[in-house]
């Protein structure tokens, strides 16, 4: 209307032909299909994995390298992606060609199998130790000082404490943290499932946030400074310790716990699609090692191998530790029974609400 | 467009003691201007600061290396990249649905404007979810992507296509009111005069819509860039392959490494409000130079 | 304005402009949209019906519409006064302050969730001293509609801005000659000039709000029952494999926010015949 001048048409009316010219070009390069890159001096590997394993398999994938480079003169390399070990699962069967997965529950896995026909059903036999490589369990991050005290499990259903845990539904690590207080509710009442029903809702009255992911109840809990006391993987809570606030936080061990097995497994549809079996498999048998052990010790995981972990026994507090086939008679139907919708966890979440 | 109608004259109120029929007191414009900078400065200027106080605590080389770091470099591109895709096709669907709506009357136009709209209204978590039914090898499309072995989710085309759909409507919604309002006279008058309609429109219409499309532009840009609940769902998180800027970002802070995130979120909002700052300033010199022209 | 009631059309392009508008329309979201919208046909009425029934899904509605609309109102008010001054008064700063607005369109929505629970935290710069006065936004509703407001602020401001600048000095000038007062001006002149305008922004942000995600899950306790928002729902019940669930959950949205966006912009249509 106001600004007629003929020589402000001209950059924009360029600019705007090579903006299109420059999208067409992208374009069609997209549209090019992937190139195979599979070739015998290379492997490429994606493995899927969850949130607090990051700086494990940084270390680890360098490892594997090396030993692969020496024992079969292949160069590889891992692509890495993490997120909620649930949303992982999920993009694997929803298509994402992931040559292994390393998550944090075998339910996650299972779905693999059952969702998609991915792996086989007996896939947690076809490595050591419930193809566990490494385990975990539930302990508990204090303040410093601890200020109030908390001592056990029993403490977290006291009115003056405030409870910082993920939400089950979303979470792996929230659904051990949950099967863990509950496991300690069934011993303490003599299995009285009414009891610990009640134990566990009062602990969920205590909870003034429910972040969707492991990490974010830490933030929550350590960057917000939220709460009393954080559920957290072992070496989730001991990493918080050395990364984020030396002399900030205590760990509590409670006297008993679960055992967490985070399970890994090769993706057989995939690495038979893409020819990436061997490595996979070996990349995943080679977590066994006396050196992928060690370095799953020094990232604060338990090892498997019983001498690695009598050397690192100091890092590691011995306490009674449960299992989810003893107790709860494994993952598909603790999930069916807890976590499912109008399961336990929703009926504590109903209760709470009806006060 | 013409603010220079609107613009205050230079008289300054204090000395002269003399006010326009259609200014409020000074004690009104005071109180209103206070009123509005707490509500900028609440909601815009401190979430700003907090991203910049994060990003220079630690000083430039941390943030330079932060940058520099090559998962960031490849988060970078893949942004870059997506926007040079997104952004001219939004911008000729921008132009095009304009001229259609501004320059003929049809039925079902408020129908049309509103699913031109709609793109806001959708959650992108719903986004995500309509891409994972539709392309996800569980979804409808999906066992016939993997036949002919390609790839839309958890790959590039995904992440543009979930991104065009959630920028769609900014450059349209920025032209078309813009048109409405300008009418068609001119383009009408300069078709009676013999030009033919792609001349009409590079002439015409083009300069006038001028402002209005660059504007449209620099937003749809900066959503492009910043676009992070939907395609959270179908980028697959593949490090330095699928991760865009914010994606990265998110996986930073999940790293408990803050500076970091804060980082490369704060050359995210510096690559999107460049393109403001630099519209502002040529801006505010076409208002200079037409107010030397009318004195 | 329009005189031309042309009965030949002179302008040529229609077909062509309308042909590629509804094709890439078509290509990027109506099929997809309409595809989703099938997808939830293939259930069954009453496990639609259950899914968006379930009493955690209803409490989510609650805060996800309330909060949306009292985000909106806000940015309403606030948008509506924010773009009178950046317009109409000439202040130190104002062109860092027009620069901003379209930050949070700008910052990614995790980002800016992380910032504004960085401000609002009762640790944080702002949250300390609103916790003074027993104020507490972080992880309380309070913080749900901080972070709705956040994101929607753009869309009234910018809705509005233009149609301030074009707005002829006479009229007011006018108004005031015939004896108005200023107040009177800005009721009968001013504010019906800029009712669509402020329509349409609002109905923008509550729109952009309903759906929002990203900004919402940090700021928020994410409670069921209490600060949970419909968007985080759809999200857990996908988690769950519920795709169902989910896209039951997700037409309820959408149909809310469209049918939104469809009376606003009829209103506005209506009017603006009416005016011809």
């Amino acid at each position: 209307m106001n600004a007629f001048h003929p020589s402000t048409q001209w950059p924009l009316s360029k600019l705007v032909a090579v903006a299109l010219l420059g999208g067409a070009v992208f374009t069609t390069t997209l549209g090019l299909p992937a190139i195979a890159h599979a070739e015998s001096e290379h492997v490429e590997l994606l493995n899927v994995s969850y949130d607090p394993t990051r700086e494990f398999y940084r270390e680890y994938n360098e490892l594997f390298a090396d030993h692969w480079q020496q024992a079969r003169g292949q160069t590889v390399s891992v692509r890495q992606s993490h997120g909620g070990s649930g949303s992982q699962g999920r993009a694997v069967v929803d298509g994402i060609d992931a040559d292994v997965v390393t998550l944090a529950l075998a339910y996650d896995i299972d779905a693999l199998h059952d969702r998609a026909e991915l792996i086989p059903a007996d896939w947690q036999s076809r490595l050591p130790y419930n193809s566990s490589p490494y385990t975990s369990t539930i302990v508990l991050l204090v303040r410093d000082g601890n200020p109030k005290n908390i001592q056990g499990w029993e403490d977290l259903a006291r009115d003056d404490v405030d409870v910082i845990t993920p939400n089950p539904k979303t979470s792996g690590g929230a659904r051990w943290n949950f099967l863990a207080l509950w496991g300690y509710g069934l011993e303490q009442f003599d299995g009285d499932e009414q009891q610990t029903f009640d134990f566990v809702q009062q602990v969920f009255e205590n909870v003034p946030v429910l972040d969707s992911g492991a990490r974010g109840a830490t933030n929550t809990f350590v960057q917000r400074r939220l709460g009393d006391v954080l559920l957290a993987w072992e070496n989730e809570a001991i990493l918080s310790v050395e990364q984020l606030g030396k002399g900030d936080f205590e760990i509590v061990v409670p006297e008993q716990s679960i055992l967490a097995e985070p399970p890994v497994a090769v993706v057989d549809a995939n690495v038979d699609r893409k020819g990436t079996r061997e490595a996979a498999e070996a990349y995943l048998e080679y977590l066994y090692s006396e050196e992928a052990q060690q370095l799953a010790a020094k990232h604060y995981y338990r090892p498997r191998s019983e001498d690695v972990l009598a050397e690192h026994i100091d890092a590691f507090p011995s306490l009674e530790l449960f299992t989810i086939d003893d107790v709860f008679g494994g993952w598909q139907s603790a999930q069916a029974r807890f976590f499912n919708d109008g399961g336990v966890f929703d009926e504590i979440l109903e209760a709470i609400n009806a006060q | 467009m013409s603010t220079s109608l609107t613009a205050t004259p230079p008289q300054d109120i204090s000395s002269t003691r003399w006010r326009r029929a259609t200014e409020e007191p000074a004690w009104i414009r005071l109180t209103l201007i206070t009123l509005a900078l707490t509500f900028v400065t609440l909601f815009l200027v401190l979430p700003l600061t907090v991203v910049l106080y994060g990003a220079f605590e630690r000083g430039i080389g941390v943030w330079w290396a932060a940058v520099q770091d090559p998962d960031a470099l490849s988060a970078i591109r893949l942004t870059l990249l997506i926007v040079a895709i997104v952004v001219p096709l939004n911008t000729v669907f921008g132009i095009a649905a304009a001229w259609a709506i501004a320059k003929f009357e049809f039925r079902g136009k408020p129908v049309l404007i509103s699913l031109i709209d709609m793109p806001f209204a959708i959650s992108p978590v719903v986004v995500g979810l309509i891409f994972v039914i539709l392309f996800g090898s569980q979804g409808w499309l999906g066992p016939w992507l993997a036949a002919h072995d390609l790839r839309i989710i958890f790959a590039v085309p995904g992440i543009v296509i979930v991104i065009a759909f959630g920028t769609l409507p900014f450059i349209a919604r920025e032209l078309i009111p813009l048109m409405q309002q300008q009418g068609k006279e001119e383009e009408e008058a300069s078709l009676t005069l013999g030009a033919n309609g792609w001349k009409t429109f590079w002439y015409v219409t083009l300069p006038n819509i001028k402002w209005g499309l660059i504007y449209g532009v620099i937003l749809c840009n900066a959503r492009a860039m910043g676009e992070f609940g939907a395609v959270a769902v179908v980028s697959g998180r593949i490090r330095g392959e699928t991760n865009t800027m914010p994606l990265h970002i998110e996986v930073l802070y999940n790293e408990y490494m803050f500076t970091a995130a804060f980082a490369v979120s704060s050359l995210l909002t510096g690559l999107a409000l460049v393109t403001i700052i630099i519209k502002s300033m040529v801006e505010w010199q076409e208002e200079r130079r037409q107010r030397i022209a009318a004195t | 304005m329009s005189i031309t009631l042309a009965k030949r059309r002179v302008i040529p392009g229609f077909g062509l402009t309308m042909g590629f508008t509804l094709l890439y329309m078509g290509l990027v979201f109506l099929i997809p949209v309409g595809a989703f919208l099938l997808y939830t046909t293939t259930m069954s009425w009453e496990t639609f019906w259950s899914a968006i029934t379930q009493r955690q899904v209803v409490a989510s509605y609650k805060l996800s519409f309330g909060g949306s609309l009292i985000a909106a109102t806000i940015n309403l008010v606030f948008g509506a006064l924010v773009a009178w001054v950046l317009v109409r008064y000439r202040f130190p700063g104002r062109r860092v302050v027009d620069a901003l607005v379209d930050l949070p369109f700008a910052l990614p929505t995790a980002v800016a969730g992380i910032a504004l629970v960085t401000l609002y935290a009762s640790t944080g710069w702002v949250g300390q001293y609103l916790e003074i006065f027993g104020i507490r936004v972080a992880y309380t509703q309070l913080g749900v509609v901080v972070a709705l407001t956040y994101i929607g602020l753009p869309f009234v401001v910018r809705t509005v801005q233009p149609v301030l600048e074009d707005l002829e000095a006479e009229w007011e000038e006018a108004s005031a000659s015939l004896g108005a007062g200023r107040l009177t001006t800005l009721r009968r002149v001013i504010f019906p000039a800029l009712l669509p305008a402020l329509l349409t922004g609002y109905a923008l942000a509550f729109a952009r709000a309903l759906g929002e995600y990203g900004s919402v899950v940090f700021i928020s306790g994410n409670l069921p029952f209490r600060t949970e928002i419909t968007p985080l729902l759809i999200v857990s019940k996908a988690e769950q494999y519920d795709y169902h669930g989910a896209a039951a959950i997700g037409t309820v949205m959408l149909l809310a926010a469209f049918s939104m966006l469809l009376v606003i912009n009829g209103l506005q249509w209506w009017a603006g015949r009416r005016h011809a």
